[in-house]
């Protein structure tokens, strides 16, 4: 018998008689304009850069300003071409993304209450782009704010993804001493563009 | 499985040589247990949350057969090749296969506690493929050549100056340097450029979704993304209990598992392998070694719950002051000292002893395993089995003796208590095991019973 069946067949024998599973109930009981001041608090403890923007031209106008003298800026976001090298497909290998100083994403919603940006493969082309980066920026609809976990489950019941990513700011780790550092493998830092 | 020294209170001794730094360790893990609380006592339904968890897992060990077929069968379908390992051994020889295969000698890795477990590492470098790992911490122990010490934090017991003096000697960092911005840095740059020379990464993982066929993996440094979206070939081993039967569940674990982990709300990245790349081979390696039978004990089972988050080890006044090294397991603390022993009863027989049974870690476990009650378990499977410490089986038989008689009872706690006053150093010695770290306290003039008949009668 190979590994497999003998496997299952030892987890078929031990296993306890059935535990049923519970219904998840959290009540949300804030407001979307609670939420939303909430992600702007916990954005700043996660040392995110937040601009609230009207529309693109406003985040061209603070891009050209900040960050677009880097030297290589990529972006996935086609209304942002004319600012930043506009990636639309894959189209050569994913490490050619080595030099990347700035990419700028979009993200499907955000949670308030960890500030955590839901992205998927078909918002940023190739999987690695977020985290190879040196620094990025998210652009998110402020309508597409949840503020906990179960909500943002909801929104992704049934969409369709290959690969999909909570990011929650940069890059860090905190494993020398506890010292936090920014910058451990991927983004160095990060900007969220509040749409809306 | 690392360590020469295969006693708990042993290797504490050698722990507890260095106070001051004894005193750093425990200040260090109790400010990590701290800002737990504060992430926490954040959210009015963590009560809750913890319940849920516990029900999810009870369910998931309940149905592990139905949901382990189910997972299979869905990750199959999003293109990812399955294998399935009874043990370590098997383990590694998939995960080498699969690197033969492709013709691979070196390899990534992001922390995964299974692999440790099994010792991949040692295999891989035994057959000539170099493995670095990823993780920071895990990449300044394996330059240490030492095992991690803590599965979420695994050079906890290192001090800046020993990585700083590593850095020197392995990655040309300037001597004496100890910044840790510094030293980060740099390891970023040696790893970047490992990530991309690498063709093939290995991955942990946290979640599997029986449901959707996707598994999730948890970081802050983004090292798994890293090294896995670079390479030709992904390799994701897990142990067979880490499945969860819906999506939707991912919402409870991953609210609690960084804030009991390091009081963060969430790891920065929570990544969802569902489908791999066009040009790539994602596997999955289901790893039993143990487990299975493990699922049977009904007094035991519970532990195979646990998530890997370390709340009970960063609360643990013994694990704090011993270090996870005195554990010599990939699993330390609370948590490994109740999970170890389904492995290996007579290896482990020490660990369900090096605790005080003061139920903190109980308290904080985020899917309420009752460890505490665990430990105290295992001590009476162990002392059935003839496995017990030999010091307290002579003590509790002599205890047992006296205790027995009521007049040599008085008369011992008589003794004892001339002893402690115009004698000290009888017991204040290296002989009695209380007298190490501590000073005895003062002895009572009289004795409860004494007491009691002048002031009641």
């Amino acid at each position: 018998m190979s590994s497999r069946e003998n496997i299952l067949k030892e987890v078929l024998k031990n296993q306890p008689p059935d535990r049923a599973l519970p219904v998840i109930d959290v009540a949300v009981t804030t407001t979307h304009a609670e939420w939303i001041e909430a992600l702007k608090v916990r954005l700043d403890i996660l040392h995110v850069t937040v601009h609230e923007v009207a529309d693109y031209s406003a985040i061209k106008t603070i891009l050209q300003q900040e960050a677009i003298p880097q030297e290589r800026t990529v972006t996935t976001i086609e209304a942002l071409s004319d600012v930043s090298t506009y990636i639309d497909s894959v189209k050569e290998d994913a490490h050619s993304l080595e030099d990347v100083d700035l990419a700028i994403i979009p993200a499907h919603f955000g949670v308030a209450e960890n500030g955590a940006m839901w992205v998927t493969d078909s918002l940023i082309q190739y999987r690695v782009l977020p985290f190879i980066t040196q620094q990025l920026a998210v652009v998110v609809s402020k309508n597409n704010i949840v503020y906990n976990m179960h909500q943002a489950y909801e929104k992704i019941a049934g969409t369709n993804y290959d690969f999909g990513v909570f990011i929650a700011g940069p890059s860090k780790t905190a494993d020398i001493e506890q010292s936090l550092v920014l910058g451990a493998h991927g983004p160095k830092g990060m900007t969220l563009f509040l749409l809306g | 499985m690392h360590s020469t020294i295969t006693n708990h209170a042993d290797a504490a001794i050698d722990f507890n040589l260095d106070e001051p730094r004894v005193d750093w360790h425990d200040k260090t893990l109790w400010f990590i247990r701290e800002k737990r609380d504060m992430a926490s006592h954040n959210i009015p339904e963590w009560e809750e949350l913890r319940e849920y968890a516990s029900q999810i897992k009870n369910n998931v060990l309940s149905n592990l057969s139905q949901y382990l077929q189910e997972f299979e069968e869905k990750a199959k379908a999003n293109g990812i090749i399955v294998h399935w390992a009874a043990d370590a051994e098997e383990h590694n020889k998939i995960v080498h296969s699969i690197l033969q295969k492709h013709n691979i000698d070196r390899m990534v890795k992001s922390k995964s506690m299974l692999t440790e477990e099994c010792g991949l590492n040692e295999y891989l470098e035994a057959n000539g493929v170099e493995v670095i790992d990823t993780d920071l911490g895990e990449r300044i122990v394996q330059l240490a050549k030492e095992p991690p010490s803590h599965i979420v934090l695994p050079c906890i017991h290192k001090k800046k100056e020993e990585i700083g003096e590593l850095f020197h000697q392995y990655l040309g960092t300037e001597k004496g340097a100890s910044d840790p911005k510094y030293l980060t840095a740099a390891a970023r740059e040696h790893l970047r450029e490992t990530f991309l020379t690498r063709r093939a990464a290995l991955t942990g993982v946290n979640f599997a979704i029986a449901e959707t066929g996707e598994f999730v993996v948890s970081t802050n440094e983004g090292n798994a993304d890293m090294g896995a979206h670079l390479a030709d070939v992904h390799i994701a081993c897990m142990g067979i209990e880490k499945v969860l039967p819906k999506q939707h569940h991912l919402g409870v674990f991953l609210r609690l598992l960084a804030r009991s982990a390091t009081g963060q709300p969430i790891t920065t990245y929570s990544s969802h392998f569902k489908v791999p790349q066009p040009h790539q081979e994602m596997h999955i390696v289901f790893v039993d070694n143990g487990r299975s039978v493990h699922l049977g004990k009904d007094d035991f089972r519970n532990s195979l719950k646990c998530i890997r988050c370390a709340a009970c080890m960063n609360t643990c006044p013994v694990y704090r002051r011993s270090g996870g090294h005195s554990y010599h397991n990939a699993v330390a603390g609370p948590i490994g000292s109740i999970l170890t022993p389904n492995f290996d009863m007579r290896a482990n027989k020490d660990l369900p002893f090096a605790s005080t049974l003061c139920g903190s870690c109980s308290n904080v476990c985020p899917v309420k395993i009752d460890i505490h009650d665990q430990l105290y378990k295992w001590r009476q499977v162990l002392m059935k089995e003839g496995l017990g410490p030999t010091t307290k089986n002579a003590s509790m038989k002599m205890m047992g003796w006296v205790l027995s008689k009521p007049a040599l009872y008085d008369i011992s706690g008589k003794a004892a208590r001339l002893v402690l006053k115009y004698t000290p150093f009888v017991v204040s010695n290296k002989l009695n095991p209380w007298y190490k770290q501590r000073e005895m306290p003062a002895p009572p003039k009289e004795s409860f019973k004494e007491w009691y008949k002048k002031n009641r009668s």
